[in-house]
C-alpha cells in the first residue's frame, strides 16, 4: 500500500511549469516529509495526488491503482482511503456547520463503503473527538467558538472519519503558535502510532520536518532538489539549496546568531558598553 | 463559555443585536419599516374612512385642507388621503415584497448555476443577464404589463423580469469566490458532488448579502411599483396605491399640495427605513465586517 | 534616559462579551541603539504595545487607564493628533507584517516613497538637504533623490530605474525591502517592525534579517521588533520580552533570557519550538490555552497552566523582580519553577 509517484510533471495554462518530472516513494506507516517554499511546487504536488487537479504527464499509483486515469465512482471510494489535513485552519471549516456536521460529513459522503446510520455517525463523531483531543461538550459549537489548535482538531478528526491510511498533512501546523503546533504535532504522533497511517507531510519548517519525518524530499522550483533519511539529510546536507536552507533557519539560540554580538562591540556607538559587559558574565557554564 | 447546542446561536443572535443597537440609524429603519407592515397588516381595518379606499366619492367635501376630521385633507373626489394613503402601503409593501421574492428566486437560481458549473453554461446565462441588464427596467416592465394587461400580479411578475439580474450577478460573485474557499476545497478533497458542495457549503454562506441587497432593493421595487402606477400600469382603481395617488394629484399640486405630498411622504418613509434597515442588516450580517 | 520608557501601561477593550484589559501593567525601556524582541503568541498584546506607541490604537473601543509611553522625554498618551503625525513617520517608523497590502496598488514605487519622504520633510526639510524656502519641484527632486538612496541602501538593484515600478513588479522580500526603505526615508530614532519577516520565506528572512542588522549598526537606530518567532529574536535581537496574557513575563537579554530563562511560561515556549537539532518525536508541549482576558482573575494570568503554581499566584499580578543584570522576571516562585 504504498504512494508511488513517477515522473509527475504538472505546466499550467500559461506555460508555468509547477512540476518538473518529480519521483517520490512512500512507504507503508512511515512519515514522510516535503519541504519547500512557496511557490515550490509542493500545493500542486498534494493537489494531483488527490485528484484535484489533473497532471500533464507522469504517474501517480497506490496500492498499485493509477490515480491519474480513476474518475466517478473509483476516484470516490480512493478518497476515503486518502485524505488530507489542510493549512489554514480559520478557513477550512464550513462557518455555518457545527463541529458535528463537520465531522460527519465525510460518512455521509462516502456511507456507501462506511454503512453508518444517523446515530451510528454520532457515535462515532464523539469517539473522533475524544481522538484528537476535544469532547462531546464541543459537538454542536461553530468553527469560531473554537480556537485555531482546537479548530485544527475537527480537522484531523474529518480527515480521520472515513479511516484512511494515507495522510496528507499540507502545513497543518503553520497558522498555529509555537505552543499549540507542539500540542497539534505531538497528536500527530500518537495519531500514527495508534492508527498506523502513512503521512505524506507537506512544511516548509524544517524545524518541524526534523521532529515529524522519518525521510524527506526537498522541493525547489517544481524539482526534487535532495532525498534521503531525515537524520543524513540534517547531518550532511548534499545539495547547496539543502545547505543554504539549514544555513537561513532561524534557531532559537543566540549562540547560533549569524550576527552574534560581535558587531557591537566593534560598533561603539551603536551599543552602550553596559548592555554587552554583563551579557558575559550571565553566560550559562 | 456556553456549553450546550442553542446557547452559542442565542449568543450570536445577541451579538448581532447589540452591534446592529449601536447604530441608531439602523434602528430607525427598522422602526419605519415595523411601522410600514404594522400599517399594512392593520391600517385598513383601523382607518377613519373605510368606504373612501372602497372607492366612495364625497364631492362635497372635495379640496378640504387637513384638519382634525381629515388629517392629511381630502382629494378632488372628497376622499380622505390619510385612509388611502394608510391603504395604499398594502399594495406598494405587496408588491414590492413580490418583486424582491421572485427577483431574488430567479437571480439566485441563475447566479448559483452560472458561477459553479462555469465555462459555455456560465458564458450563456451571463450575456443573458448583461441583456436583461441593457433594458431600461421600467420600459421592460411597462412593455410586459402591457402585454399581459394591468393587475397586481403581473405588475409583480413584470417588475420582477427586469430585477432578476442584480441578483444573478450577486450570486455568481459571490458562488466564484466561496468555490475557491479553503473548506470548500477541503469537502472537495472528501469527495462531495457538486450539488452538496452547492446546497451545502456554498449558499448557506451567501444567503447574508442576498438578505442584505433584498432589504436595500424592497425600497427600490417600492419606487418602481409607485413609478408603475404613476404612468398608470399596474393596480386598477379604485384600489388604492401611492403611484397612482400621486398621478392624480399632480394637476392640482400648487393649491391643493397635501393630495400630493402625503402620498410622496409615504414612498420616501418606505424607500428610506429599507434603505437604513438595509445598511444595518449588512453590517450585522457582512462576513467581512464581522469579529 | 531611555529613548523610549514604557510605565505600567494598562489597555481596557470594550466589546459585546465586556471589556477586556488587553495590556495589564507593561513595562518597558529601549535604550539608543538597542534591538529589542518583543515575542509573544496571538492575543498576548505584542502588537497592541506597538500600536500603542505611535497611537494608532482607535479609541473607542479602546481606553488607556493607566500608565506613561515616554518617548525622548515626551509623554505620548497625553500628546495631541498633530504632535503624533509629526512624529509617525518621521521620528517613530514602523514596519508591518504583509508587504502585499501596505503598498498602495496603483501608485509607483517612487510616488509612495516621494510622499512619504515630502511629509518627513515637512517637520525636518534637513531630511531632504534644502533650505525651507526651496522650491516644490526642487524638493521633489531631492525627495526623488533620497527615495533612490534609500532602495539602494535596502539592497534593491538598478534603484534609479525600479523606481518607477509598481509594487506587483517586486517580489514579497523585495516589497518588505521597500517598506524598510519607506520607514527609514524620516530618519527615525525608532523602528517599530511588527512581523516583518513571516509572511516570507525563511531564506527572504535571513537577508531581511541581515539588512535589518545592518542598517540599525549604520545608523544608530533603536528597534522594536514585535514577532512570535523566537528564532528570529535569538538571530537579531540584544534584548527580549517575552509577552503572557497581557503581561511582560520575563524581559533582559536575549542571551540571558535564551540561555537561562526563568518564567516557567519562557521556559515553555522555547522548549514547545521545533529546531534542526529535534529529534524525531514528541515535542515538549504547553497543555490548556490562554485564559479569557474579560473579567481576567487576579494574580498571574499563567497560574491556570503552571505546572509550579501555587495558592498564592492567584492573590494579586506578581511583580517583577530583577534576578541578573536587567534580567526581570514577574513571577514568585522561581526556585520550584527551576528545573
Amino acid at each position: 500500500m504504498t504512494l508511488e509517484i513517477i515522473g509527475l510533471t504538472k505546466r499550467y495554462k500559461g506555460g508555468v511549469l509547477a512540476l518538473d518530472d518529480v519521483s517520490l516513494e512512500l512507504r507503508t506507516g512511515e512519515s514522510f516529509g516535503l519541504i519547500g517554499e512557496s511557490g515550490s511546487g509542493k500545493t500542486t504536488l498534494t493537489r494531483c495526488i488527490l485528484g484535484l487537479e489533473p497532471a500533464t504527464s507522469g504517474q501517480i499509483r497506490y496500492d498499485g491503482v493509477e490515480l491519474t486515469r480513476l474518475s466517478g465512482a473509483a476516484l470516490r471510494r480512493m478518497r476515503a482511503r486518502i485524505q488530507i489535513v489542510f493549512q489554514d485552519p480559520y478557513a477550512l471549516l464550513n462557518p455555518r456547520m457545527s463541529a458535528h456536521d463537520i465531522i460527519a460529513e465525510p460518512m455521509i459522503i462516502h456511507r456507501a463503503t462506511i454503512g453508518l446510520d444517523g446515530k451510528g455517525r454520532t457515535a462515532r463523531v464523539v469517539e473522533l473527538l475524544s481522538l484528537v483531543g476535544l469532547n462531546e461538550t464541543h459537538l454542536y459549537r461553530r468553527p469560531h467558538e473554537f480556537s485555531g489548535g482546537q479548530r485544527q482538531r475537527i480537522g484531523i478528526a474529518r480527515a480521520l472519519a472515513v479511516g484512511p491510511e494515507l495522510l496528507i498533512l499540507d502545513e497543518p501546523t503553520s497558522a498555529l503558535d509555537v505552543s499549540v503546533q507542539a500540542q497539534v504535532l505531538n497528536l500527530l504522533h500518537d495519531l500514527q502510532t495508534r492508527l498506523r497511517m502513512t503521512y505524506l507531510f507537506v512544511t516548509h519548517d524544517l524545524g518541524v520536518v526534523r521532529t515529524v519525518a522519518d525521510r524527506l524530499a526537498l522541493i525547489h522550483r517544481g524539482r526534487i532538489v535532495e532525498q534521503g533519511e531525515t537524520e543524513t539529510v540534517f547531518r550532511s546536507p548534499a545539495s547547496d539549496y539543502a545547505r543554504m536552507l539549514l544555513a537561513a533557519m532561524p534557531e532559537p539560540d543566540p549562540d547560533l546568531s549569524p550576527f552574534h554580538r560581535q558587531p557591537e562591540v566593534s560598533a561603539p556607538e551603536v551599543s552602550a558598553p553596559e548592555v554587552s559587559a554583563p551579557e558575559v558574565s550571565v553566560i550559562d557554564p | 463559555m456556553s456549553g450546550t447546542g442553542h446557547q452559542p446561536q442565542a449568543q450570536a443572535f445577541r451579538r448581532a443585536m447589540y452591534r446592529f443597537g449601536h447604530s441608531w440609524l439602523s434602528i430607525a429603519g427598522l422602526v419605519i419599516v415595523v411601522a410600514l407592515i404594522l400599517t399594512a397588516v392593520l391600517g385598513p381595518a383601523l382607518v377613519p374612512y373605510p368606504e373612501h379606499v372602497a372607492g366612495a366619492i364625497r364631492t362635497a367635501a372635495r379640496f378640504q385642507p387637513p384638519s382634525s376630521r381629515a388629517w392629511f385633507g381630502t382629494n378632488e373626489v372628497g376622499q380622505d388621503v390619510f385612509s388611502l394613503t394608510v391603504a395604499g402601503s398594502r399594495v406598494s409593501l405587496l408588491a414590492g415584497l413580490g418583486v424582491v421574492l421572485l427577483g431574488a428566486a430567479i437571480g439566485t437560481l441563475v447566479g448559483a448555476v452560472a458561477g459553479y458549473a462555469g465555462g459555455w453554461v456560465d458564458e450563456a446565462l451571463m450575456r443573458l443577464t448583461d441583456l436583461m441588464l441593457t433594458l431600461p427596467s421600467l420600459i421592460l416592465a411597462m412593455a410586459i404589463a402591457a402585454a399581459l394587461g394591468p393587475g397586481l400580479g403581473n405588475m409583480v411578475f413584470a417588475i420582477a423580469m427586469s430585477w432578476w439580474p442584480g441578483f444573478a450577478r450577486l450570486v455568481r460573485g459571490e458562488v466564484l469566490a466561496k468555490r475557491e474557499e479553503a473548506f470548500v476545497l477541503a469537502v472537495r478533497a472528501l469527495g462531495a458532488g457538486p450539488a452538496r458542495i452547492l446546497g451545502r457549503h456554498i449558499l448557506p454562506n451567501i444567503i447574508s448579502p442576498i438578505i442584505v441587497k433584498m432589504s436595500l432593493d424592497m425600497g427600490f421595487a417600492i419606487l418602481t411599483v409607485a413609478s408603475l402606477g404613476f404612468v398608470g400600469i399596474g393596480v386598477k382603481p379604485p384600489t388604492p396605491e401611492w403611484g397612482s395617488l400621486l398621478s392624480l394629484a399632480r394637476g392640482y399640486v400648487p393649491d391643493y399640495w397635501w393630495t400630493a405630498i402625503f402620498p410622496g411622504c409615504a414612498i420616501f418613509l418606505a424607500v428610506f427605513g429599507f434603505n437604513l434597515l438595509g445598511d444595518g442588516l449588512r453590517d450585522v450580517l457582512d462576513p467581512k465586517t464581522r469579529r | 534616559m531611555a529613548l523610549l520608557e514604557i510605565e505600567n501601561l494598562h489597555l481596557a477593550m470594550r466589546s459585546f462579551e465586556g471589556e477586556a484589559h488587553v495590556l495589564n501593567g507593561i513595562d518597558l525601556a529601549l535604550e539608543q541603539g538597542e534591538i529589542w524582541g518583543l515575542v509573544g503568541e496571538t492575543g498576548c498584546g505584542k502588537s497592541l504595545t506597538g500600536l500603542s506607541i505611535s497611537r494608532l490604537v482607535a479609541s473607542p473601543p479602546a481606553r488607556y487607564t493607566a500608565g506613561a509611553i515616554r518617548f525622548a522625554g515626551q509623554d505620548l498618551l497625553r500628546a495631541d493628533e498633530a504632535a503624533m503625525q509629526r512624529l509617525r513617520g518621521r521620528r517613530i517608523g514602523m514596519i508591518f507584517q504583509d508587504p502585499t497590502t501596505n503598498l498602495n496598488p496603483v501608485f509607483r514605487i517612487g510616488e509612495q516613497m516621494i510622499d512619504v519622504a515630502l511629509h518627513a520633510a515637512g517637520t525636518d526639510p534637513s531630511i531632504l538637504g534644502l533650505q525651507a524656502d526651496a522650491s516644490r519641484s526642487a524638493r521633489r527632486k531631492a525627495a526623488r533623490a533620497l527615495a533612490i538612496h534609500m532602495l539602494d541602501r535596502v539592497g534593491i538593484a538598478r534603484a534609479s530605474e525600479r523606481i518607477d515600478d509598481y509594487p506587483h513588479q517586486f517580489s514579497g522580500g523585495m516589497r518588505q525591502r521597500v517598506l524598510i526603505a519607506m520607514a527609514l526615508i524620516g530618519r527615525p530614532d525608532l523602528l517599530i517592525a511588527d512581523e516583518p519577516t513571516t509572511a516570507l520565506d525563511v531564506s527572504v528572512q535571513a537577508q531581511i534579517l541581515r539588512l535589518l542588522h545592518d542598517l540599525v549598526l549604520a545608523d544608530g537606530l533603536t528597534v522594536l521588533m514585535i514577532t512570535h518567532n523566537l528564532g528570529v529574536v535569538a538571530q537579531l535581537c540584544t534584548h527580549v520580552a517575552v509577552m503572557y496574557a497581557g503581561n511582560i513575563v520575563e524581559s533582559g537579554t536575549t542571551r540571558a533570557v535564551f540561555k537561562r530563562p526563568a518564567h516557567p511560561y519562557t521556559r515553555a515556549l522555547i522548549a514547545a519550538v521545533p529546531t534542526a537539532r529535534s529529534v524525531r518525536g514528541r515535542l515538549q508541549g504547553l497543555a490548556g490555552s490562554v485564559p479569557s482576558l474579560i473579567d481576567a482573575p487576579p494574580g498571574c494570568r499563567f497560574a491556570s497552566r503552571c505546572a509550579a503554581a501555587q495558592a498564592d499566584c492567584t492573590a494579586g499580578t506578581p511583580p517583577a523582580r530583577e534576578i541578573g543584570p536587567g534580567h526581570r522576571v514577574a513571577c514568585l516562585h522561581l526556585a520550584e519553577a527551576a528545573p
